[in-house]
């Protein structure tokens, strides 16, 4: 089983005996030094005080060095706007409600084009099966950017190809951004629905069918659901690289929530402090996000343990080992992009 | 089709970009991710706390946002040039944030490779008297590597998609999509064939990858 | 029981996200005649149209807008403000989406096809900036062998590279405060773009950078309407010649790039005439 899956002591070392704690404590020391150096030129870096220092290094002890310069980055100036609510409320605040939304209309038409590919996959025509693998494999090749700078010229492919006139129909950012993560991010959903289904213990299906359930019955009353429940951690965690991908949006002027703080940078010319504190909000986002497809993906392996004893192997689908799946978490089958 | 043929040199360019920005990324993240993964494992405290918090941050922030560091931060506020010209410079600089950015994937995939491996071996090992180094080198690396040739390929993979976000974010490098868009702004290249083209490009490049570290897995996988 | 409430969830998130883009999609212009005018300016260029929070955004193109918007019968407040992006303009025109554009929008022919355009309300010139105490650049010349900044989508660089065949090196970014950022640390030489453009960040930090004041290419800024609005377009050239005459426009662009030491020209440009 797994050697780092407990918080128990690893098995890959001993609990250190005397010599060992002392090399470690000397090993700790290095890494806090290292950590500390590092930390220091990025501080007097973006203080402009960096030269100062390696003109004459006896300047660290001084304080001067360290107190925020006018001319770098931590002046109060460049932080001071972050203070004020009316910019949280009217600009920083309306980019997330931006980001959420891009973000959650995707990720609900991506399990749609998932659900639908992923079965076509399955089908038992081989016509659709190639169709369907055809359009997931495609998506799945193709950059996200590459997606949405296609969508927003569909009106001048539609004008070339068709003499469709232009205005005819507009293409938003938003719309750009959300079918290009629809797109990519329901390809790699349509595969780990395919694996979910496939996980479904083969017996399921054959009572639904000795029940004389039809194909479609057996595929949306016993197949599916199982299978979406099963998938919902590789869902959530799909969520936090689609919330990481709609910043590209920023490209496209969709005003998502890092263009408001690049809007933000541009007005109060702190663009870095705004970069630091946007990093920081999706950090924060995202990581409770991933914790909870942790959390989900713990009950089910709870509930998997439960019913591993009356059916075969069934924990969470689409990566190989059953093992690897219980540690990767956020990691889902591709790893996310943007 | 032909207005794509005749910028046949622009594309060309495009992609050999892309290429070379995946080649070297993918090497600096495979070794970083390494690096990360015995840290993550090792058992000094503090090492596993850095290597966690790295990961965790830079994991769940935007690519773009990782980028913008390089081009903005490290370059223009903390004056980090890695060549005289504009070119190589915003390159290197695109190679480190991509580096960076895909060695805590790479990190989260061995570690779970080293997940697979079972205690008995590990303890055997240490029985036999290895270091914990000389156990990482020895028993865990080649086997935790073996289990998981096949997400690191999804991971090479993305890297290679994930080049094109090098051509924004306050760098500039002059890869294949940035190119696509170009044409389509100058609005005379036909849409959809252009599209296809520049589709075609990736696919070429990611599909072999795909089937590559397929292939290998399968051969490769630990028998247990 | 259980399977039903899944599928039943499935269907109801599916119909939510057809009712949230199908909103998505819409926007709709208001049109004048419930008493409010819709006006797309740039979000995102100090001096000339910036957002300042809440969609209240300010600037030379925001001014001249709502002085015009002042001259056709609209208060103020009866005014909606929209950002518009260079790559939307012509759409939003073309659907209604706004009554106008007032956006750094310049006049060509190819637009023309597209839209009408009232005015020039100014003539913008291509210009560099580079910090206050560069004394080594004074024309384009001089940019022979150093870095110059621009903004990835203009075609301001090529003019330097290609047309005038100047061997300087290209940073590309994402926009222009990019472009400023890298300038202030001094990683590239020189950014170029309309000299409007220029002066209104260069007004966001007095005595920072300077403009070399030169005039490599015209950018005529008009007025973008919808097509076949020659009598809307009649009314803004009037609006357009009142605003210099009364010295509402020199004021105007007093207030937005006084701090930049941007010498602007305060006469009318000759309008262009409608179709």
């Amino acid at each position: 089983m797994s050697v780092l899956k407990t918080k128990e002591p690893s098995r890959l070392f001993d609990a250190p005996g005397p010599k060992a704690a002392a090399r470690q404590r000397v090993y700790s020391v290095f890494a806090a030094l290292a950590a500390a150096v590092l930390l220091a030129w990025v501080y007097l870096g973006f203080n402009r005080t960096w030269e100062v220092v390696r003109a004459d290094p006896g300047a660290l002890l001084g304080g001067d060095v360290w107190r925020p310069a006018e001319d770098g980055q931590w002046t109060a100036d460049k932080w001071e706007p972050f203070l004020d609510p009316t910019l949280w409320t009217g600009m920083v605040l309306p980019g997330m409600v931006q980001t959420l939304t891009a973000a959650g209309i995707s990720i609900v038409l991506a399990i749609v084009f998932g659900l639908v590919f992923g079965i076509g996959r399955l089908s038992d025509h081989a016509w659709i099966r190639w169709v369907c693998g055809t359009v997931v494999e495609f998506f799945r090749g193709i950059p996200l950017l590459m997606l949405i700078f296609f969508t927003l010229a569909a009106p001048l492919a539609a004008n070339q190809l068709f003499g469709v006139p232009f205005g005819t129909f507009l293409v938003t950012p938003l719309t750009a951004v959300v079918v290009g993560l629809t797109l990519y991010n329901g390809s790699v959903l349509a595969e780990v629905f395919r694996a979910g289904i496939n996980s479904v213990p083969k017996g399921q299906s054959e009572a639904a069918y000795s029940l004389g359930m039809g194909k479609t019955q057996v595929m949306g009353l016993i197949l599916v659901p199982q299978a979406i429940s099963s998938m919902m951690p590789a869902i959530v965690a799909q969520l936090v690289v689609l919330l990481k991908d709609s910043a590209l949006g920023y490209i496209v002027a969709f005003p998502e929530m890092l263009r408001s703080f690049s809007l933000i940078g541009t007005r109060f010319q702190n663009v870095i402090p705004a970069a630091i504190i946007c990093a920081l909000i999706y950090i924060v986002i995202n990581v409770s996000l991933s914790r909870l497809a942790i959390w989900l993906e713990r009950r089910n392996a709870r509930r998997g343990k439960v019913s591993a004893k009356a059916t075969v192997a069934p924990g969470v689908p689409g990566v190989a080992p059953t093992d690897v799946v219980a540690d990767t978490t956020a990691t889902p089958e591709d790893p996310p992009k943007g | 089709m032909e207005a794509f043929l005749a910028n046949f040199n622009v594309v060309i360019d495009g992609f050999s970009w892309t290429i070379r920005l995946t080649a070297i990324s993918a090497v600096f993240s495979f070794a970083l991710g390494i690096v990360l993964t015995a840290m993550r494992v090792s058992p000094v405290p503090l090492l596993r706390l850095m290597a966690s918090v790295y990961v965790e941050a830079v994991r769940n922030t935007p690519l773009t946002l990782v980028l913008l560091f390089c081009g903005l931060g490290l370059n223009s506020a903390l004056g980090l040039s890695f060549a005289e010209s504009v070119e190589w410079n915003v390159y290197w600089l695109a190679v480190l944030g991509l580096s960076a950015y895909t060695a805590c994937f790479v990190s989260e995939a061995l570690r779970s490779g080293v997940n697979t491996i079972p205690f008995g071996q590990i303890e055997a090992a240490r029985s036999l008297g290895l270091t914990f180094m000389q156990n990482m080198r020895l028993i865990v690396l080649p086997q935790a590597l073996r289990s998981v040739i096949g997400p690191l390929g999804s991971v090479l993979i993305a890297l290679t998609k994930n080049t094109t976000v090098a051509s924004v974010a306050g760098l500039g490098v002059q890869e294949a999509s940035r190119e696509m868009k170009l044409m389509f702004d100058q609005g005379v290249v036909p849409v959809l064939p252009t599209f296809i083209g520049f589709a075609i490009g990736f696919l070429v490049l990611c599909l072999p990858m795909g089937w590559i570290f397929g292939t290998l897995s399968k051969r490769m996988a630990v028998a247990r | 029981m259980r399977a039903r409430t899944l599928s039943t969830t499935v269907a109801g998130a599916a119909a939510l996200a057809l009712a949230l883009t199908a909103c998505g999609g819409g926007g709709g212009g208001d049109q004048a005649d419930d008493g409010t005018i819709t006006i797309g300016v740039k979000y995102d260029q100090p001096g000339l149209g910036l957002e300042e929070g809440s969609g209240q955004p300010a600037g030379f193109d925001v001014d001249v807008a709502t002085y015009i918007a002042g001259e056709l019968g609209y208060e103020p407040d009866q005014i909606e403000w929209t950002e518009a992006a260079s790559a939307n303009r012509e759409t939003f025109l073309q659907q209604g989406t706004v009554d106008m554009v007032v956006a750094t929008y310049s006049i060509t022919d190819e637009r023309k096809q597209l839209v009408d355009f009232a005015g020039p309300y100014y003539v913008a010139q291509q210009d560099i900036l580079v910090q206050a105490e560069n004394e080594d650049v004074a024309a384009a010349e001089d940019l022979e062998g150093r870095t110059l900044c621009s903004a990835s989508g203009s075609r301001s660089a090529e003019t330097i590279t290609e047309t005038m065949g100047i061997g300087a090196e290209l940073r590309e970014t994402q926009n222009y405060s990019e472009c400023l950022q890298l300038l202030t640390d001094g990683q590239v030489d020189a950014v170029t773009t309309d000299n409007t453009i220029l002066a209104g960040y260069a007004a966001q930090q007095a005595g920072e950078f300077k403009l070399l004041g030169l005039e490599m290419q015209e950018e005529r800024y008009g007025v973008g309407l919808p097509k076949g609005s020659t009598e809307r377009c009649e009314e803004v050239n009037a609006a357009i010649a009142q605003m210099y005459e009364d010295g509402s426009a020199e004021e105007f662009l007093n207030a937005n790039f006084g701090e930049a030491e941007f010498e602007y020209s305060t006469e009318q440009p000759e309008a262009d005439g409608c179709a």
